[in-house]
């Protein structure tokens, strides 16, 4: 039937069909399994339809790491098939795919959601409060997510996956040079999964403004909250960009329209522009988060507050601001002349000032601190040299001159892996680990953490130091293959082995987790890093309401001055408390937004009009719906609170 | 503490590469903008090791120090002081201003035909991508090659670039830095070579599926070398045609092919990117962006 041929794979391989059973076992499998173990309405009332922000931080958890393994699988391939000279593992348009979806998935389905994990699960704790300011809006923005993500990965198996680049620079991903509903997905994922990323921006932007425990002034807050607030001010600056740019992407290809393509006056530049100008941003969307888990992760394993409060808040204001004058950077080469670049690259070089001023601060935080050598701390330490070598390249690279010769290859390549796997990726690890006890009530086995730690350290930089050189030598990106001659054969293979290291290191976190679940002691008590922000002055783990009676602040380190100055953090009684009920509509959206995305990739325009109506109709009946929420009364606070140990009276 | 002999050995191993035996293209520069680009990028490494040995030493020192505490040791609360905070903003503040003043020197420099060739009338070649090929008009001589290029040593080459599809970016490492070629906009690069040899050409910037084979070869010679492969060319090569020219326009991959005429009559390239350079000829151009049909009916024949 001429209907179904549209979901046909275009370069089907054994591999794909492969792949297609077993998503097919898995989710046979797991619906079985549920129904075996009764627990669908388990499911469905204490998860899907939560809005617990520390559940809804757990369900992108669980995501992020899910997408970390695909993401992950996609490196392996990569490194596997340039290890050697003229190989044959995969051709060059299974290259192109698996290099797409690479950095798609790890940016925003991986990176972004394992961010915003750590922001929903830890920021309403560091601040005191009960939920975020919209708990309703927050699982809207999961369900987005997560829709955004299963669409693109659908792409895998129904369709062809995208395979113009993560960039997906025009008219290479126009209809003319990307027949496939390939870059289809990757504008409908991206379009739904970003609205999402916008809607969590608004809604912490509010919870931080808003809902902080008395005592708490902007200068008082932990330095983690003050990145998330930065953060979420730039996504929702930069966002609204994307949502435009992919919109008129989408129009470019399904409807015909002239923006980017090559005819009747669409300019081929304008795609590259109007993507980097949220694309740059997005970079530190991603890094100053990771920026606030180690000015949260140094002082507490150094036992001493962080070094320069004023100057890590100001640095990331000013991070934020000069995000958004540098994107030119990202093609220096298109041909705007001399002055535009001195421009630009002078913009670009000013960040690493207020970058610089962190390296140093946590380096004074060290010298006069006391270091315990957790697997947190490993990471941090790790952190700072590898990262400062990431950062010196990026400087490199802003001195356009030079970009000339480094824009496009493998030097780029290193340069953006070298900050963002000990920048985010190890932050991202580090608060996982600092911050477990938190979610799961046990600590994670140091032992197996720290062999995952040198793996993945070491196996980084095998991996990608080499590609700084085999960069100076010629080698562009996003090449398939090379011949022999070129040199480049010891650099990828070099790069392989590290690539497999790294890989052997996330194996051991996975299995830490396991080994963990098993034989870990449960009994770690509220405070089991003698750590100092708000977030651990509650039980592990923590109780659906969060505090028991709203902390009183009269620092950054409200916690530690309770514990060593005599700060009393809980004032006052218990009182009944005040809690959003669950709610099934975000599930609901989440169903008509992927029918809708679905529809919209294949052109099935009725699924896209009455998708399209259902959507509508949801907000329509949500913005009259009068839900009050419920009461926990202080019986049952009592009751819960002496469960989990007497706790704080 | 295994962590920081790690890194100072890769560090001092990644130096003794850069500056080892068999040097890296990029480093290697067989021409002016080249050799301008290796020399910021020296400077720029030397100046990064500074600020890379300084933060590490700085971290070994104060790590070492801050696991090697008694155990009664109590971490004091600390104040930031003002002046290691102008410190730790100034000291940057300086090295951001130096590299400044080195990119920008650097990029009028290389932005512009190369000052050492300036008395002569650079060789212009026109230089299109299509999927996946390199096409070279030489207007002057009236030829045209695909996917090789022949140039003279010790002459300003002058590259119009542009493509028929995807953004490709043109690039010899040996010679200079890349430049894109696009739809849209013809592009200007300066190159010249110093030394006769020959040196890979590539396009740099992802274009599909046949990306990977996206070269060609660049063979610098003296130019009374030069002058006899032209005549040779046009003793012997077939005429372009716009029928042929077509048919290479499709995607695909093509070995080296020579014709006598060239594609600039019959398929113009695009107007110039209005650039900021010194090429003046260039910006009353501004930044009229033109698809080449509009072009095809204005009629700009010159064959």
């Amino acid at each position: 039937m001429d209907f179904f041929n549209r979901f046909a794979i275009p370069n089907p391989t054994p591999t794909i069909y492969a792949s297609m059973v077993a998503i097919a076992l898995t989710v046979i499998a797991v619906i079985i399994g549920l129904t075996y173990f009764k627990k669908w309405g388990y499911l469905f009332r204490e998860w899907l339809t939560t809005v617990d922000h520390k559940r809804i931080g757990i369900m992108y958890l669980i995501s992020a790491l899910l997408m970390l393994f695909r993401g992950g699988v996609d490196a392996i391939m990569m490194r596997a098939q340039t290890a050697v000279p003229e190989n044959t593992f995969l051709n060059a348009a299974e290259y192109n795919e698996v290099f797409t979806t690479h950095g798609v998935v790890m940016i925003f389905f991986m990176a972004m959601a394992f961010i915003i994990a750590l922001m929903n699960f830890v920021v309403p704790l560091q601040i005191g409060a009960r939920d975020v300011a919209f708990p309703r809006l927050n699982l809207l923005s999961f369900w987005l997510y997560f829709v955004g993500a299963m669409l693109f990965n659908l792409s895998f198996v129904l369709g062809g996956s995208p395979n113009a680049g993560w960039t997906s620079y025009f008219p290479l991903a126009g209809t003319q040079f990307s027949e496939s509903v390939g870059t289809n997905y990757y504008m409908w994922a991206l379009q739904i999964s970003g609205l999402g990323t916008l809607m969590t921006g608004i809604n912490f932007i509010v919870t931080i403004l808003k809902m902080r425990a008395p005592g708490m002034t902007l200068m008082k807050m932990p330095m983690f909250t003050w990145s998330a607030l930065v953060t979420n001010i730039i996504i929702v600056f930069a966002f609204p960009v994307l949502t435009v740019t992919l919109l008129m992407g989408t129009f470019d290809r399904q409807f015909g329209t002239n923006f980017f393509t090559m005819t009747n006056g669409g300019d081929d530049m304008l795609w590259a522009n109007l993507f980097w100008v949220w694309g740059h941003p997005e970079v530190y969307i991603l890094i100053l988060p990771a920026f606030g888990i180690y000015s949260e992760v140094i002082p507490t394993f150094t036992q001493r507050n962080l070094y320069g409060y004023k100057s890590m808040v100001l640095s990331m204001v000013i991070i934020s601001l000069l995000s958004f004058m540098v994107w030119v950077h990202h093609f220096f080469t298109m041909g705007q002349g001399a002055l535009t670049n001195s421009i630009f690259s002078f913009t670009t070089m000013l960040i690493a000032i207020p970058t610089g001023m962190k390296i140093f601060n946590w380096l004074l935080t060290i010298r006069k601190g006391k270091i315990r050598f957790t697997v947190p701390m490993l990471y941090s330490l790790g952190f700072i040299p590898l990262f400062t070598i990431g950062g010196v390249t990026g400087v490199m690279l802003a001195m356009a001159s030079a970009d000339y010769q480094y824009h496009n290859t493998m030097f780029l390549v290193a340069h953006f892996h070298n900050v963002i796997i000990p920048g985010v990726v190890f932050a991202m690890l580090a608060g996982l680990t600092y911050w477990w006890p938190k979610m799961f009530g046990f600590m994670l086995n140091e032992k197996i953490g720290k062999w995952a730690f040198w793996f993945i350290s070491i196996g980084f930089c095998l991996a990608f130091f080499p590609m700084y050189i085999s960069g100076l030598d010629g080698q562009a990106r996003r090449m398939y293959t090379y011949s022999a001659e070129t040199g480049f054969g010891v650099w990828n293979m070099i790069s392989f082995i590290g690539a497999g290291m790294m890989a052997i290191g996330f194996i051991i976190i996975v299995y830490n987790i396991y080994y963990s679940i098993r034989y870990s002691p449960r009994n770690v008590g509220d405070d089991p890093w003698n750590a100092r922000s708000l977030e651990w002055a509650t039980h592990n783990p923590v109780p659906e309401y969060n505090f028991a009676v709203t902390p009183q602040v009269n620092s950054s380190e409200a916690l530690w001055d309770a514990k060593k100055n005599g700060h009393k953090l809980f004032k006052g009684e218990l009182k009944e408390i005040h809690m959003p009920n669950n709610s099934g509509l975000p599930v609901i959206m989440a169903v008509l937004f992927f029918v809708f995305g679905f529809s919209f990739v294949f052109s099935i325009w009725p699924g896209v009009i009455l998708s399209g109506v259902g959507i509508f109709s949801s907000m329509a009946y949500q913005s009259y719906m009068k839900d009050r929420g419920k009461h926990i009364s202080v019986e049952e606070i009592k009751e819960t609170e002496a469960k989990f140990g007497g706790g704080k009276k | 503490m295994k962590i920081k002999w790690v890194i100072l050995t890769l560090i001092i191993a990644i130096t003794t590469v850069l500056t080892g035996c068999e040097p890296l293209k990029v480093l290697n520069p067989k021409g002016p903008q080249a050799e301008t680009t290796a020399d910021v990028i020296w400077i720029s490494i030397m100046t990064m090791a500074v600020v890379v040995i300084t933060v590490i030493a700085l971290y070994i020192f104060y790590v070492i120090k801050a696991s090697r505490r008694p155990d009664d040791y109590e971490p004091p609360y600390i104040k930031s002081n003002p002046i290691v905070e102008s410190l730790i903003v100034g000291v940057p503040v300086l090295i951001i201003i130096f590299l400044t003043v080195v990119t920008v020197k650097s990029l009028y420099v290389v932005e512009a035909p190369p000052e050492i060739y300036e008395n002569q009338e650079p060789l212009v070649i026109y230089a299109s991508s299509s999927n996946w090929k390199w096409h070279f008009s030489y207007p002057e001589e009236d030829i045209e090659t695909v996917n090789y290029l022949f140039i003279p040593t010790n002459r300003p080459i002058k590259f119009k670039l542009y493509s028929y599809g995807p953004i490709s970016s043109f690039w010899i490492p040996q010679l200079g830095g890349q430049k894109y070629a696009m739809v849209h906009a013809t592009t200007t690069l300066h190159l010249a070579a110093d030394v006769p040899g020959e040196y890979m050409g590539r396009n740099a910037n992802f274009t599909g599926k046949g990306f990977a084979e996206q070269t060609f070869n660049v063979k610098a010679m003296p130019p009374e070398e030069y002058e006899k492969w032209v005549e040779e060319v046009k003793a012997t090569a077939e005429p372009l045609t716009k029928k042929k020219f077509d048919e290479l326009l499709e995607p695909g991959h093509l070995g080296q092919l020579t014709f006598t005429g060239n594609h600039l009559g019959f398929s113009p390239p695009p107007m110039s990117h209005g650039e900021m350079s010194s090429d003046t000829e260039e910006t009353d151009s501004g930044l009229s962006m033109q698809p080449h049909e509009s072009k095809d009916k204005s009629g700009n024949e010159s064959d």
